[in-house]
């Protein structure tokens, strides 16, 4: 290990690479966020078929020479709107997304081996490439994760609603077609960032673990999107911080920590419910 | 096949407020209304199956309408229709003298039960919360007002010590006691209950029961979809027995008779009463145990 870790430049290193580092901490809240209701939606396995589709759609605009988060976003929103439109119903969902997932990375894999750059950057698309990002992208990548920050702050009720208890929210007169929609769209677009920060294959570890370890230690509604919201923040921004420090990239750190906090969620939760077992039988 | 009952005038022996208020101050008040499906594939009128026609019905404040007849009759399609989220055909139904639409909070709605999975990351008291401030857009913070009203709702269900419990983790007449907070946090001036017994055990039946006849007393109207209408036999003031042959409106004792749903089925069917219960026996579709199925 010796070499791989090296602290000594660090404050200079943060400076240059400042603007990554505010784009992991904004990913990691929208990611936590955003992730709480695809877990609500049962979706997790929908945001992995995005994400294909996504880097499908950054490879092949890197082969064209066309803006790479732009070809993800399109291969994202494509995708969230197939997903949307067919996959109603969780199972039909699931089949869609089964069918999506090969057909992207496929397509992607395509792109990349036609693409006559360095392998180097190739592979981040799948895996993680942040500090590879330039300047301009990275003010794409915070303004578009703030745009979804906003429109979920301001669908935030109707969009639990649905997701919770969509039977009385359709009595209750939510659009929850419109809602989806809207919702997919939001996907669609956190994913896009997600690809181009920490991979197309590693995308669930800021968009589902955080909230699915935060479920794990509370049921209340305000609680759980704040302490996913937490979790993603945690993990995306100690991944980089580490990174930076070190040779390796960046995605492996953010992945062990948002899997070590889902795992000491699991333990607290555990402890939690032997402990009013006791005092049941006690 | 239309049956008109004489109607309006006879309210069971539950005393509410309602039975002071002049005549004519229905809560609801259906007229005519008729709800034609189109047949799949086929596009028009003319192949439509019709799901009920000319239904008229006035519901007087605390009066408690029992909604009966086997699945596919469009029970649930009625109710669809009352919260402005299914056009009818023809007639029109308005709610305290406005036509119906979408999202009215006057109208309390508990649906058809679901059992909420374990993992569902909500307490009790989120779930009244969302029937009270889930239509509105921005950010979970409730205000005072929202807090209390909540707060009184549970109570009236009698669910204070489910407030602070995971709602996956009690039990389907527990949850369905935090439905009924949900649908009454506005204080509806009509209550529409789609098979709320369901599933549930004697005790757990007859305190909804109690709930949604506290409920009526505070002048709330109710329509009650039931699979079995005897756990509300007592307070039920009216009938609606929704049949593919037609419709009948009365007390139980004028629409739960031997000819009339025989004439309802198409088919000999009998009525029997045993001490306080009705049974139907020998319908196509044997309603009293006919399996929980959707109907659509």
């Amino acid at each position: 290990m010796e070499g791989v870790f090296d602290f000594s430049d660090y404050g200079r290193l943060l400076e240059l690479v400042s603007g990554s580092v505010i784009a992991c901490a904004i990913l990691g809240i929208v990611g936590g966020l955003i992730g709480v209701f695809v877990m609500q939606r049962d979706m997790a396995f929908a945001v992995h078929g995005i994400s294909e589709l996504s880097f499908a759609g950054a490879a092949g605009a890197l082969l064209i020479g066309a803006d790479v988060l732009t070809g993800s976003i399109v291969g994202s929103l494509a995708a969230a709107a197939i997903i949307g439109v067919l996959g109603v119903r969780a199972r039909d969902r699931n089949s869609i997304v089964g069918v999506l997932m090969p057909f992207g990375l496929g397509l992607g894999i395509l792109f990349l081996a036609l693409y006559p750059g360095r392998t180097a950057n190739k592979f981040g698309l799948l895996t993680g490439q942040i500090v590879a990002v330039d300047f301009a992208q990275l003010g794409l990548l915070v303004g578009t994760a703030i745009a979804v920050l906003v429109a979920l702050a301001i669908i935030w009720r109707p969009l639990a609603f649905d997701s919770l208890d969509p039977e009385s929210a359709q009595a209750r007169g939510v659009r929850g077609g419109w809602l989806s929609a809207v919702f997919m769209l939001l996907l669609g677009l956190t994913v896009a960032v997600a690809v181009q920060i920490i991979g197309a294959l590693l995308v669930l570890a800021l968009l589902v673990t955080p909230a699915a370890a935060a479920i794990r230690v509370s049921s209340s509604v305000v609680a759980v999107p704040l302490l996913s919201a937490a979790f993603g923040l945690v993990s995306a921004l100690g991944g980089i911080l580490i990174a930076i420090g070190s040779t390796l990239p960046v995605s492996p750190f953010i992945t062990t920590i948002s899997f070590a906090i889902y795992l000491v969620c699991r333990l607290i939760a555990g402890m939690r419910s032997r402990r009013s077992a006791v005092r049941m039988v006690s | 096949m239309d049956e008109h009952e004489p109607r309006g005038d006879r309210h069971g022996g539950v005393v509410t407020p309602a039975g002071s208020r002049p005549a004519g101050a229905a809560v609801l008040s259906i007229r005519g209304a008729s709800l034609r499906f189109a047949a799949p594939g086929h596009h028009g009128p003319r192949h439509g199956r019709d799901l009920w026609t000319d239904l008229d019905l006035e519901v007087a404040p605390g009066e408690l309408i029992a909604i009966l007849g086997p699945n596919g009759a469009g029970k649930t399609t009625l109710f669809r229709a009352i919260l402005g989220a299914q056009p009818l055909s023809a007639g029109e139904i308005r709610l305290l003298g406005d036509p119906v639409r979408r999202g009215d909070r006057r109208i309390g709605a508990v649906p058809q039960q679901r059992i909420f999975p374990a993992s569902v990351p909500m307490l009790g008291r989120d779930l009244v919360t969302l029937g009270r401030t889930g239509t509105r857009l921005g950010l979970p913070i409730t205000r005072r007002a929202d807090r209390d009203a909540v707060t009184a709702a549970i109570e009236a269900a009698g669910a204070t010590a489910l407030a602070d419990r995971p709602i996956g983790s009690l039990s389907g007449g527990e949850q369905q006691r935090l439905r009924l907070a949900q649908a009454i946090v506005d204080e509806p001036a009509l209550l529409l209950a789609d098979e709320p017994l369901s599933s549930l055990d004697l005790g757990h039946q007859r305190a909804i029961v109690e709930l949604i006849d506290a409920q009526r007393a505070r002048g709330t109207a109710v329509l009650f979809i039931a699979h079995d209408v005897n756990p509300i036999l007592a307070s039920v003031d009216r009938i609606l027995y929704l049949a593919p042959a037609g419709h009948r409106i009365g007390t139980s004792a004028e629409v739960l008779r031997s000819a009339v749903l025989s004439d309802l089925y198409g088919a000999h069917v009998d009525v029997v009463r045993v001490h306080d219960r009705v049974f139907v026996v020998g319908g196509p579709d044997d309603h009293h145990h006919a399996e929980l199925t959707e109907e659509e």
